[in-house]
């Protein structure tokens, strides 16, 4: 096992629900200390540059073979292989696409009932997130289920051809939004922090580290947990396959999404993000970098930098309470 | 021992008895008396399930999915919205060959709201491959509850089975009932492929043209073994606690010329018309089909048939009654009663023996010239 783990205490925590606890806290990790088993084998079907594979591959990493993945319709259902082979080291439970957490639901009471530790990873899109399946993430967070959510967000239905979802960016090019969607981007994530999970946090592929840390920890909390990972898809965002990390870097500088986490409520700003949100790069910058923002509507645009902009002071301002608390 | 319940409070303790490791269920009329049982037991100790409170029925079938893909035991229970919402869950607990056990409460669909009892919810999921049960009353519908759990985790079977009974009219009923003592009537739950990490696989993924019709045809095949588990748990159950079940529910049938053919309580109800029938001479039988899934073989040879569906499929007839049609090449005299919880009284049944004219279909209550 990698990294060192110290023990903090078990004790009463802030967080309103008195059944989550913290166990374990980690110390330190360093790129060269991640796990080189490999449970994303070689053999997936997904696009060159996919980087929700990627992410896949580091979460796993994290997790180890000890871990049940829960999956509903998504391109991960493609990339994961067909019958009779799959790619993944781990068993994967593939369920209709509402309903993953629910599902993931009875695989957490009947195994903790067991005393099995198994890992539960519902690991889902945006469509199978903010969208069909929000009522069922509802309900398992509400419940307090034991498990990790993460959903990897490629801002749109990728397994259908790239219609719009409610997570796609205002102004972005889909297949259902031909002239450039006019919906803001759903905020799942205070959707999901409106459950007071005892650990939530946002990801990005392009930095692996980050979102392997984040697993680690969000594994060591009991209770439903919820990892949002930003996922460039070439084909979808329309950019060249060798440029999914630098797309997903420039998300991050321009400030278009922001790695933080959450724990107990306590907002912090991760360490990819802190420069950002003092000196955001333009996001002109992001904007053409891919297709699908192409010929937007400066207007549009404009409505997109204040976007930012307030996201940035409202995430600044929290952490700064979190710290006064 | 015995006492006197409702349908549902028998439901509920067979549920008790066989002892599921997880039951996750979403309350409707007239469903709720089960589920607020059952969450009584958990809460008093009776019961060492894990009961998770869904937020729906669609996400009720999908716990009930999860945790018996783990390997151990579950139950659910629903009626009419609730059943209709699960109906794509449906499909995944059997094509993923899993033993759920669920009862429904028989009730008509809106709108308009109506919680009275009718067939329509749980014949419009005839083709999803779950086992389909009526049962007629309180004694049966314990009896068949516990049946239900040996039958779907049988190793020939390992697929769903909904227990149907009819809401309010057996539901909420007070009949006498004799509890068992289960000991080992329904053996521990062995899932060949429960999910294991040490073995890990995949569930369930993408299956091309060349491979999916095999998983259909094995759908099939274990429906048509389940006739020979359902035969010998049924058998199993006589010898063990002495009552006697089987595919139907014959009354006064050897020497029938008129059969009368209705799923649940009006099957039952049936038996009282027969008698008042007979006086009168007339030379008939209730044939009540307590499978409805897998189809019992029933031996309609050579007679009048009145079937009676209080279930309908619009632009075609009553799904019983078409069912029959299909299956026995014969022309019923078939009666529509008892939609939406319509009175049908034993006097109505006897009349519409007394009235009949194979290979019509009359509303009953309805009198226009359309
Ligand atoms: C009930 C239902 N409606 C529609 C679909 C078709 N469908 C499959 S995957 C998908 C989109 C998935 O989008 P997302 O969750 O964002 O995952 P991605 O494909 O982008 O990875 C849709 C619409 C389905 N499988 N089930
Ligand atoms: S469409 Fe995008 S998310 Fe889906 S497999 Fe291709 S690159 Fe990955
Ligand atoms: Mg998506």
């Amino acid at each position: 096992m990698a990294g060192t783990w110290g023990r903090i205490s078990t004790a009463v925590s802030p967080f309103p629900n008195p059944h989550y606890c913290v166990v374990y806290m980690r110390t330190g990790i360093s790129m060269a200390e991640i796990p080189k088993e490999e449970y994303v084998l070689k053999c997936t079907s997904g696009c060159a540059g996919c980087s929700s594979t990627l992410c896949l591959r580091y979460i796993l990493k994290a997790a180890g073979p000890e871990t049940v993945l829960v999956m509903p319709a998504c391109c991960t259902s493609v990339i994961q292989g067909a019958y009779p082979n799959t790619a993944m080291n781990v068993p994967v439970y593939n369920i209709a696409f509402a309903s993953a957490a629910a599902c993931a639901s009875g695989i957490s009471a009947s195994y903790r009932s067991l005393g099995k530790k198994t890992n539960i990873i519902v690991y889902a899109g945006d469509g199978g997130t903010v969208d069909i399946g929000l009522q069922a993430l509802s309900g398992a967070f509400e419940r307090g289920t034991d498990f990790l959510y993460i959903c990897y967000d490629n801002e749109a239905y990728g397994n259908t051809g790239m219609q719009r979802s409610g997570s796609t960016p205002l102004g972005a090019l889909t297949t259902t939004t031909p002239a450039g969607k006019i919906h803001a981007k759903k905020d799942i994530d205070s959707i999901v922090a409106a459950h007071s999970p005892p650990y939530m946090a946002s990801a990005c592929s392009a930095y692996p580290l980050d979102l392997f840390k984040k697993v680690r920890k969000a594994l060591e909390v009991r209770g439903p947990t919820f990892i949002h990972v930003l996922a460039p898809c070439p084909p979808g965002w329309r950019f060249p396959s060798d440029q999914t990390i630098e797309v997903g870097k420039l998300a991050v500088k321009t400030g278009m999404w922001i790695l933080w986490e959450r724990e107990y409520g306590k907002l912090k700003i991760s360490a990819p993000s802190r420069a950002a949100v003092k000196k955001p790069e333009p996001l002109a910058t992001y904007f053409s970098a891919q297709g699908r923002f192409k010929g937007i509507d400066p207007a549009v645009a404009e409505q997109l930098r204040n976007e930012v902009r307030r996201n940035i002071q409202r995430f600044v301002r929290e952490e700064e309470q979190s710290c006064d608390q | 021992m015995r006492s006197v319940a409702t349908g549902n409070k028998a439901v509920a303790e067979a549920v008790r008895q066989a002892n599921p490791a997880v039951i996750a269920a979403y309350p409707i009329t007239p469903q709720t008396e089960i589920v607020e049982s059952i969450a009584g037991f958990v809460a008093d100790g009776t019961l060492a399930s894990q009961y998770i409170p869904v937020e729906s029925e669609h996400s009720a079938m999908a716990a009930c999915i999860g945790a018996s893909a783990t390997g151990v035991r579950t139950f659910t229970a629903t009626s009419s919205h609730g059943l209709l919402y699960m109906h794509e869950m449906l499909f995944w607990a059997s094509g993923a060959r899993l033993p759920v056990v669920m009862a429904n409460v028989n009730r008509a669909v809106g709108p308009g709201w109506n919680v009275w009892a009718e067939h329509t919810d749980a014949l419009a999921q005839r083709d999803t491959g779950w086992l389909q049960v009526f049962v007629a009353t309180v004694q049966e519908a314990y009896d068949t509850t516990l049946m239900a759990f040996r039958i779907a985790e049988h190793n020939d079977v390992l697929l769903p089975v909904m227990v149907n009974l009819d809401g309010f009219s057996l539901s909420h009923v007070m009949q006498s009932l004799d509890t068992v003592t289960l000991g080992d009537f329904i053996p521990p739950m062995v899932l060949p492929h429960r999910i294991d990490t040490a073995n890990p696989q995949g569930y369930g993924p993408l299956t091309g043209p060349e491979e999916f019709y095999k998983f259909r045809w094995e759908i099939e095949r274990s429906m048509r073994d389940a006739r020979s588990v359902i035969a010998g748990t049924e058998k199993a159950f006589a010898e063990t606690f002495g009552r006697k079940y089987g595919m139907t529910d014959e009354y006064r049938c050897e020497d029938a010329d008129v059969l009368v053919i209705a799923l649940g309580t009006f099957g039952k109800e049936a038996e009282v018309a027969v008698d008042i029938l007979r006086k009168e001479g007339i030379k008939v039988g209730s044939l009540r089909p307590r499978w409805f899934r897998p189809f019992p073989d029933l031996d309609v040879k050579g007679r009048d048939i009145v079937v009676i569906d209080r279930d309908y499929s619009f632009g075609f007839g009553g799904v019983l009654a078409d069912s029959l049609r299909a299956r026995y090449r014969v022309e019923p005299s078939s009666i529509i009663a008892g939609l939406g919880g319509q009175e049908v009284t034993y006097d109505d049944i006897a009349s519409f023996v007394r009235t009949r004219m194979p290979g019509t279909e009359t509303w009953f209550g309805v009198h226009d010239d359309v």
